[in-house]
């Protein structure tokens, strides 16, 4: 059966939404571990930075304590993590009968577990458990998505949205932090930026997989190497565009003009991510090259958004 | 035991059901006497012996399950909590397979009525020539629909789904008390309610021989199909929802499911040369039949409601050439009116030379002077409904209303007599329902069965929706001012 626009739409958002609240409950989670070093910078730039890399505005002066709470619960924060996961569920309440309803009962009940009373009252001695809930929450709900959905149409949808905001919030975070931590070539990392390093793999649950490939010694270029253009590691970017690219050539072709585009975007970044190495990125600017792929994300989605969502009817039925 | 004067000597009732009182009201359960009814004798012995914990529990494992399957409905006008499950009794109700004989001959018969009588009111209008129906009734009713004079519907076939609500009197004998002949709802809860009882009760399930409801589904699908335009053997199928904000917006894509169709919302559907399409992400795709569950005044912006956001412009229009069914079709509101409802014995004798199988409520029109004064000398007595709302709004119960409601009531009657009418109080029947701190105590209740109309025949599913007044003493049923619902369990 067809499926309808507005179905692909909101599986996207859905999809999109959810890995955002985790990509966000994972940084933090790392970031409140990292401030226990009391060496590592001061408290309000690692805040800063912290901010820009998940794309939040925090109003004016609020201390710490508070911050923490506008960036889990914040309902008025469209960015918090109850906001995220609640406008996933929203979507996916819309599809229901386009998803199984293992899954449906999954994100539901994330929903009322982040929006309980007690989990309020207990984030304050520990956030981190909270952090973690809603990491597991969102792990469990992509595995039953992949075991229980039919790996369809929809599913496609699920899988572009939340690949799209995997490399595009993974590109801001190492934008952020390549910014702060201006590594020069073959530079060895000094013993304050250390834990710095560290966690930014963790942020991207890369720190094992890291270690395995090139032993537990940090060395910037390969950071920047692994988390890049692996093609193995599910948090790369290249991973990620590598799966964009998969769904396009699932996806329905369109005969319409403009019918190829999402799928000529997603081959021209995966071929880019492919075929470049470390050191012409070096060569580019890693600044540059980081606001490229961000870029090409966003045109990717208006292009899916064109051609399968908010076609003009006069073209659909002359084609 | 002292022998009294009196034959019958109420037993004590034991527990769980120690807080038991009957009345006058027909109770489910019990008769007079306090002895149970044979068809309930099998579940009045299950719960003798059931502890009161184990059917705590029983009702917790329900409630979490239908929180998490979001089963819910939508209370309007709260801005907090929007979204509550709906309250359901563990406890069902059961109806033997004689009672349930007549309800269904009962249900076909006035149902095959009101559709002739809908299909002559759009055409010829005899029954008003007639003289049989007051052409008053009609051209004043708000859900009479002028733009459906001389329009063909498919297979003449104007109420595919219809949800018809009943109540017991005293004397054990099915009413109808309203037809719900527009977008009845309800119909998910009967289904889910079931799959509840299987799993937490299959013993007793089993033990009773509960006639199966789940091929609803499928029996609608069938009936939508059926009514496929001219030339389209194979049709698309959807339902047409509001949306997710909607009341029943559960009940819309459970039914899209147990059918396998589309779940739409006006926003994926656009008319083009009259014939309808919906936009899929691989482009545009004929739309046949429209299972719609939107009212009429919002279906299309361009022939109805211009503020509607909901419908889809040109949509009439498309319906009107013939291109595209909607179910029901438009206009049939005017045949559940409040006010034609007194007119529906002469209906069914009118067109079909029976006497109704089931009857009506006896029921005061404002309209009509003895009537009127009747009613507003009575409104202590009376029920006093506006015939144009429905879901429990805009009602008056005279017993359980004070002075001030009462003038209030009086009032708006004499300034707008066609907008009411009144009907004696009267006592719902009453099932045992599982009340907080684990009795078993009555509460008033209806029953709405669904009948899928497919011309002379119907099919209607054994039992349907009992809702219950889970407030004590209670006599509103409706899911909007605080009802729930019961499994509804017709034997073989």
């Amino acid at each position: 059966m067809d499926m309808l626009s507005r179905v692909g739409d909101a599986l996207y958002w859905m999809s999109r939404y959810l890995e955002r609240a985790e990509h966000t409950a994972r940084v933090l989670e790392i970031h409140l571990g990292l401030q226990l070093e009391s060496f590592s910078s001061s408290s309000q730039k690692h805040w800063e930075r912290i901010n820009t890399s998940l794309g939040l505005e925090p109003p004016e002066g609020i201390n710490d304590i508070d911050l923490i709470q506008w960036v889990c619960f914040d309902p008025s924060n469209r960015l918090s993590i109850v906001s995220c996961i609640s406008f996933a569920r929203d979507n996916a309440r819309q599809v229901r009968e386009h998803t199984s309803s293992e899954m449906w009962e999954q994100i539901n009940k994330l929903f009322h577990d982040v929006r309980s009373n007690a989990v309020q009252e207990d984030w304050e001695t520990e956030p981190t458990d909270f952090l973690r809930s809603v990491r597991d929450g969102a792990h469990l709900f992509q595995g039953i998505t992949d075991s229980t959905m039919n790996h369809g149409e929809g599913w496609q949808f699920i899988q572009l949205g939340r690949f799209i905001e995997r490399a595009t919030s993974s590109a801001v975070l190492l934008d952020v932090h390549f910014k702060t931590f201006h590594p020069t070539r073959a530079a060895t990392i000094n013993f304050e930026e250390h834990s710095e390093w560290i966690g930014l793999l963790k942020s991207l649950t890369a720190f094992e997989a890291y270690c395995k490939v090139y032993t537990a010694d940090l060395k910037p270029e390969r950071i920047a190497d692994f988390l890049l253009l692996s093609d193995e590691f599910p948090h790369s970017i290249r991973f990620a565009v590598d799966q964009i690219d998969t769904v396009m050539r699932a996806l329905p072709r369109s005969k319409r003009d403009g019918g190829n585009q999402p799928a000529r975007l997603a081959g021209k970044l995966r071929a880019t991510l492919c075929y470049t190495e470390m050191d012409e990125v070096s060569h580019t600017g890693m600044h540059e090259f980081l606001a490229g792929i961000e870029s090409q994300c966003s045109q990717i989605h208006n292009a899916v958004h064109q051609v399968y969502i908010d076609y003009p009817v006069d073209a659909a039925l002359e084609a | 035991m002292t022998m009294t004067g009196r034959a019958l000597e109420r037993r004590k009732f034991p527990a769980p059901f120690s807080n038991y009182e009957l009345g006058d009201p027909f109770d489910e359960m019990f008769l007079a006497d306090g002895a149970p009814r044979e068809h309930y004798q099998e579940i009045y012995d299950f719960l003798l012996q059931l502890p009161a914990e184990e059917l705590r529990l029983h009702k917790q494992a329900a409630d979490q399950s239908f929180l998490h399957q979001g089963i819910t409905f939508t209370v309007y006008g709260r801005d907090e909590g929007t979204e509550r499950i709906i309250p359901h009794d563990l406890l069902p109700r059961i109806i033997t397979a004689q009672e349930w004989g007549k309800v269904e001959a009962g249900l076909e018969q006035r149902i095959h009525a009101l559709n002739l009588f809908l299909r002559d009111i759009y055409h010829e209008g005899k029954i008003l020539s007639d003289g049989v129906v007051p052409r008053d009734i009609i051209y004043s009713c708000k859900h009479f629909r002028r733009e459906m004079r001389g329009v063909h519907v498919p297979k003449g076939n104007y109420l595919p789904v219809v949800g018809t609500d009943l109540i017991r009197l005293p004397d054990g004998e099915f009413v109808v008390l309203d037809d719900n002949l527009r977008v009845p709802s309800g119909v998910s809860y009967m289904m889910t309610s079931r799959q509840v009882l299987q799993r937490i009760f299959p013993r007793l399930y089993q033990a009773c021989g509960v006639r199966p409801i789940d091929h609803y589904g499928q029996a609608l699908l069938a009936t939508l199909r059926n009514l496929s335009p001219d030339g389209r053997p194979e049709p698309t199928v959807v339902l047409l929802s509001p949306g997710v904000y909607n009341s029943a917006y559960f009940e819309h894509s459970f039914l899209a499911r147990q059918m396998g169709i589309q779940l739409v919302e006006g926003r994926d559907l656009v008319v083009h040369d009259n014939i309808v399409y919906m936009r899929t992400t691989s482009g545009l795709r004929r739309v046949d039949v429209i299972y719609r569950r939107i009212d009429d005044d919002f279906i299309d912006p361009l022939s109805f409601r211009k503020d509607s956001i909901l419908g889809v412009p040109g949509l009439f229009n498309a319906y009107r050439t013939g291109n595209v069914t909607l179910a029901n079709a438009i206009g049939t509101g005017v045949a559940d009116d409040k006010a034609l409802y007194a007119y529906v014995p002469k209906i069914i004798k009118y067109y079909l030379q029976q006497d109704p199988i089931l009857q009506n409520v006896e029921t005061f029109l404002a309209t009509d002077p003895t009537h009127l004064n009747h009613i507003v000398n009575n409104l202590d007595k009376l029920v006093v409904k506006a015939v144009g709302e429905s879901g429990g709004y805009g009602m008056l119960i005279g017993p359980h209303s004070t002075k001030e409601q009462q003038e209030e009531f009086r009032l708006r009657i004499l300034e707008d007599p066609r907008n009411y009418i009144a009907q004696p109080t009267i006592s719902l029947s009453t099932a045992p329902c599982f009340v907080d701190g684990g009795n078993i105590e009555p509460r008033h209740i209806d029953l709405r069965p669904y009948i899928l109309y497919q011309g002379e025949k119907s099919v209607i599913v054994p039992g349907g929706l009992t809702r219950v007044a889970l407030r004590k003493g209670s006599l509103v049923v409706n899911s909007s001012q605080g009802g729930g619902s019961k499994d509804t369990w017709v034997l073989n």
